[in-house]
């Protein structure tokens, strides 16, 4: 057992979890933070992506120990005031169907569309599709993701 | 009306889901929860020999370590079918016992034997590996072949040869005559493989015991809680209806496979009522693939013949189907009247004969997968109808044209009866969107560049709405599949639909609000729509086959025509005004011919403070309905998907899907428009990258995201979702239903492509790149 102790949307907290605690369970059980979801085992599906000092990571893939002294933002945190730009624009285009993948898909999105800001880079169609080779979703056959991810693109 | 029925409204429910406030089973909390964890059988087919429980017992925080015969001591009930086929001879089909921990057998690797409830979900997993169960290994049946084949091990005592029922449909010596005859004869042996649905939230519940209430409550991943507690209440006996709460909250998807009662609900209600806590169980992804019940799973051959004007005159049909090792709760539906059913397609075909082999084998339980049965008729069909227009030098699309029913109502030789539709209609629309008439053009700068380029069609029909109670009664069912709505107006006139339908990312918060906005003329955000707790609904027979619209929307409306007239004689009393001159429109009551009007929450009002009301009227303003389908609704559609093959690796790129749907009445075209979406991409990944694969042991060797190979974003292209709707005949919103139609015909349209880019036909799902890059290897040593 240690203390872990981290900034989860910009507040700090601190919990004494056992050692093998992965973030995704810190976030999800101990935080109870459950908009982070968890879609497999192997780290494939993204469901449960969120941000770790301003980079997309899956949290099912680290430790919460590894994240001690992070600032961590998950999809209740990406909101400044009503929503983000990338929230907005799934609702828009009709971007999820179930939600269960949906905040995943969102905090890769802004990861995404945040890199290729930073390196000029145009996410066209194709460097979405692309940069979603993490993100797992079984209802919307991706048609939609993708134009909420290209709209939000536009607007940040 | 911008809200009403056919505007494209922005969905209600997307809020929660996009903030991550969406309140999914795995979400929820109780107090003074423990956790289950199951000990699952390694071994496809063995006995149990014995159970040593001893080491996981004393384990820290190891409440309870239960097995099978302390379940059947309690009485509870085995895992049932509930839709009885009837084989040929005239016998019942032979359903083995399926108890929700194994007693002294296992029949597939991942099925339950003991459960383990301890205070955290890792110790309760660690325990799980302590528990040491002894078995004798038994040989093993793991597909189709080897579970019809001489000598094969018996997988149940009653059922002989491993044989479910042999069904069969349709006339036989007029389809072998008509065969007989026929200037042409296709014949094919199609295999239609193996999926996993996969839907992203694994199956999970809670369970919740009351011991001075003696009451039973179940939060679970469920596309229909009050079927749910119907079967665990009188089938399994786990606890009375009345004292049984199901929840299903917000549900992550479901494509069939969450329907089916699986063992962990029933033995988590149980050891909640043993060890008087709340127990939670959620899946890995891992255990989702060895237990949620898969889909597919056909061997079939099939004959048509042709007249010498290529006018079809007979198609015979024998397939065998592949049930897993027990059978799930609606698995002998699927290959047969899900199925049969559908194999005249959209054509005129005078004699229809199919046999149906269900068989068991040592593989996870197969039952409905999104389409179930509709996808592997139509899959068959139009593999068919491609292969014969090639046999005969015909053009694809001018064969099926020449063969399309064109008059309606459509009575087929196997029980279906089509209402409506213009199969030429969405022919015509696709390919002018597909510019079929270039291909020939696009093909050449293919192969300019190396490439191989094909273009190939499917004209599926399916069947939704399901159905006539009374008619699958006499099928078989065990239950009726009506729908029930009721409309609460509250006193300051907003109002509360309750429904019996389940939504599980359909967006039934949006679509069926829009058809009360529709109705009366109020505000969408006034309606609210209330599902997933027995508690609040009174009953419903949930989602699935494409339902929610032609079923549970029609109970809406039949329950908004009572309310509508109640408040047309609550308006002709306040207006004085007679009650035929009672109108009601934007929310408003009128009078026509008058400037006599009150307001929407002035009614509502009126109705509960009963101060005035017409004399003899109860007050309130609340009303009910049941809906039983008149028949099934039909929708169809034409799809075309151009392909280019890379002959070097075989792998296949889709350049383009064109979707030409019959939907009848579309209430929300956005979201019509995205379940076509995810429906098409399901389809392309049963075409292209999926397949549950076992080996000869019964070991699935493709249980996780790294060996199922899911669509992902850079597999699947942009569809051109387009529409050619026709009403529906038989249900009062004229709806057809759009929930698989994606998933119905996109695998042939997929496989008809390429098969036409590399010029040989014996290509199998799913085509891989090997596979791809093998047959063209053979069509190129054919050519030599």
């Amino acid at each position: 057992m240690a203390t872990v102790s981290m900034t989860v949307n910009g507040k700090v907290v601190a919990e004494v979890v056992e050692d093998r605690t992965l973030l995704v369970d810190y976030i999800r059980e101990h935080l109870r933070l459950t908009g982070t979801h968890v879609g497999c085992d192997t780290s494939q599906c993204g469901a449960c992506v969120v941000h770790v000092n301003g980079k997309a990571v899956k949290s099912c893939t680290m430790l919460a120990a590894a994240a001690d002294g992070a600032e961590v933002t998950t999809i209740e945190g990406v909101a400044n005031g009503d929503l983000h730009p990338m929230q907005k624009a799934f609702n828009d285009n009709h971007g999820l169907q179930c939600g269960f993948c949906t905040p995943g898909m969102i905090m890769s999105g802004i990861d995404m569309v945040n890199r290729y800001k930073a390196e000029g880079k145009t996410l066209d169609e194709a460097a979405i599709r692309a940069e979603l080779e993490g993100n797992i979703c079984r209802c919307t056959g991706y048609h939609n993701i993708v134009k909420s991810i290209s709209q939000a693109a536009g607007e940040m | 009306m911008s809200e009403g029925i056919g505007a494209a409204v922005k969905r209600k429910e997307d809020k929660r889901f996009i903030t991550g406030s969406g309140r999914y089973t795995d979400d929820i909390k109780l107090e003074n929860q423990a956790y289950a964890a199951f000990v699952r059988s390694p071994h496809a087919h063995a006995n149990v020999k014995s159970i040593d429980k001893s080491a996981a017992e004393a384990m820290d925080g190891v409440l309870a370590v239960l097995d099978g015969k302390q379940l059947t001591g309690d009485g509870i009930g085995n895992i049932i079918c509930g839709w009885a086929i009837t084989s040929k001879d005239g016998s019942p089909m032979n359903m083995g016992a399926w108890s929700a921990l194994a007693t002294d057998k296992v029949r597939y690797v991942g099925d339950a034997v003991v459960a383990v409830i301890a205070e955290t979900q890792a110790q309760a997993a660690e325990a799980a590996e302590a528990v040491m169960v002894e078995y004798e290994e038994l040989a093993v049946a793991a597909n189709i072949e080897a579970a019809v084949a001489d000598g094969a091990p018996q997988i149940h005592d009653n059922a002989p040869g491993n044989v479910i029922y042999d069904w069969d449909i349709g006339e036989l010596a007029d389809t072998d005559s008509a065969l007989a005859g026929a200037a042409h004869v296709t014949e094919m042996d199609i295999t239609n493989n193996r999926l996993s649905p996969n839907a992203m939230e694994p199956r999970a519940a809670i369970t919740k015991y009351d011991a001075a209430e003696d009451h039973y409550t179940l939060y679970t991943t469920s596309q229909n809680p009050h079927v749910a507690r119907l079967v665990l209440s009188a089938f399994y006996q786990v606890a009375p209806e009345h004292k049984l709460r199901v929840i299903a909250p917000d549900v992550g998807g479901g494509f069939g496979s969450k329907i089916y009662i699986y063992p962990e609900e029933i033995v988590c209600l149980w050891a909640a009522m043993k060890t008087k806590r709340s127990i939670k169980w959620t899946a890995d992804r891992t255990e989702a693939f060895l237990t949620d019940a898969h889909g597919r799973d056909h061997v079939t051959n099939a004959k048509m013949g042709f007249d010498a004007d290529g006018n079809i005159v007979g198609f015979k049909v024998a397939t065998k189907a592949n049930f897993g090792a027990y059978m799930s709760l609606f698995s002998s539906a699927v290959p047969t009247y899900l199925y049969a059913t559908l194999l005249s397609g959209t054509y005129n075909i005078p004699n229809i004969y199919c046999e149906v082999l269900a068989v068991y084998s040592n593989t996870v339980p197969v039952d409905a997968y999104r389409g179930a049965g509709r996808p592997e008729a139509s899959y068959l069909v139009e593999r068919m109808m491609e292969t014969a227009a090639r046999e005969m030098g015909k053009d694809p699309a001018e064969l099926r044209r020449q063969n399309f029913i064109k008059e309606f109502p459509h009575q087929t030789p196997v029980i279906m009866n089509y209402d409506s539709g213009d199969f030429e209609g969405n022919l015509n629309q696709a390919m002018e969107a597909a510019d079929w008439n270039g291909f020939e053009a696009r093909k050449a700068e293919s192969a300019a560049r190396g490439k191989l380029r094909g273009i190939g069609m499917a004209c599926y029909i399916e069947a939704c709405g399901i159905a006539p109670s009374a008619a699958v009664g006499s099928l078989g069912a065990g239950v009726g599949l009506w729908e029930s709505a009721e409309v609460r107006v509250n006193p300051v006139g907003t109002i509360e639909i309750l429904t019996g339908s389940h939504s599980h990312g359909q967006g039934h918060e949006t679509t069926f609000a829009q058809v009360v906005a529709d109705r009366f003329g109020v505000p969408l955000d006034s309606v609210q729509i209330v599902h997933g707790d027995t508690d609040k609904v009174q009953f419903g027979m949930g989602t699935y086959g494409s339902r929610s619209g032609p079923v549970g929307m029609s109970a809406i409306v039949k329950a908004l025509d009572k309310v509508e007239a109640k408040v047309k004689k609550i308006g002709a009393h306040l207006l004085e005004e007679p009650e035929e001159n009672i109108v009601i429109e934007e929310g408003t009551v009128k009078a026509t011919g008058t400037n006599k009007a009150l307001g929407w929450h002035e009614i509502g009002l009126a109705a509960y403070t009963a101060h005035n009301l017409p004399p003899d009227m109860e007050p309130g303003l609340k009303e009910g309905a049941f809906y039983d389908p008149l028949n099934f609704t039909f929708p169809m559609g034409c799809f075309i998907c151009e392909v280019e093959v890379d002959p070097d690796t075989g792998k296949t790129e889709i350049l383009k899907f064109v979707a030409s749907d019959d939907f009848g009445v579309i209430i929300n075209p956005m979201i019509v428009e995205g379940q076509v979406h995810g429906g098409i991409a399901q389809g392309v990944g049963q075409a292209l990258l999926e397949e549950v694969v076992y080996d000869e042991n019964g070991q699935q060797l493709s249980a996780s995201y790294m060996d199922y190979t899911m669509p992902r974003a850079d597999d699947v292209p942009s569809y051109d979702v387009l529409h050619h709707n026709t009403k529906c005949t038989t249900n009062p919103l004229g709806i057809k239903g759009c929930g698989e139609a994606g998933a119905i015909g996109s695998p042939p349209a997929v496989i008809n492509a390429i098969t036409n880019a590399i010029g040989n036909n014996d290509l199998s799902m799913p085509a891989t790149p090997s596979k791809v890059w093998a047959a063209l290897g053979a069509a190129k040593i054919a050519a030599e």
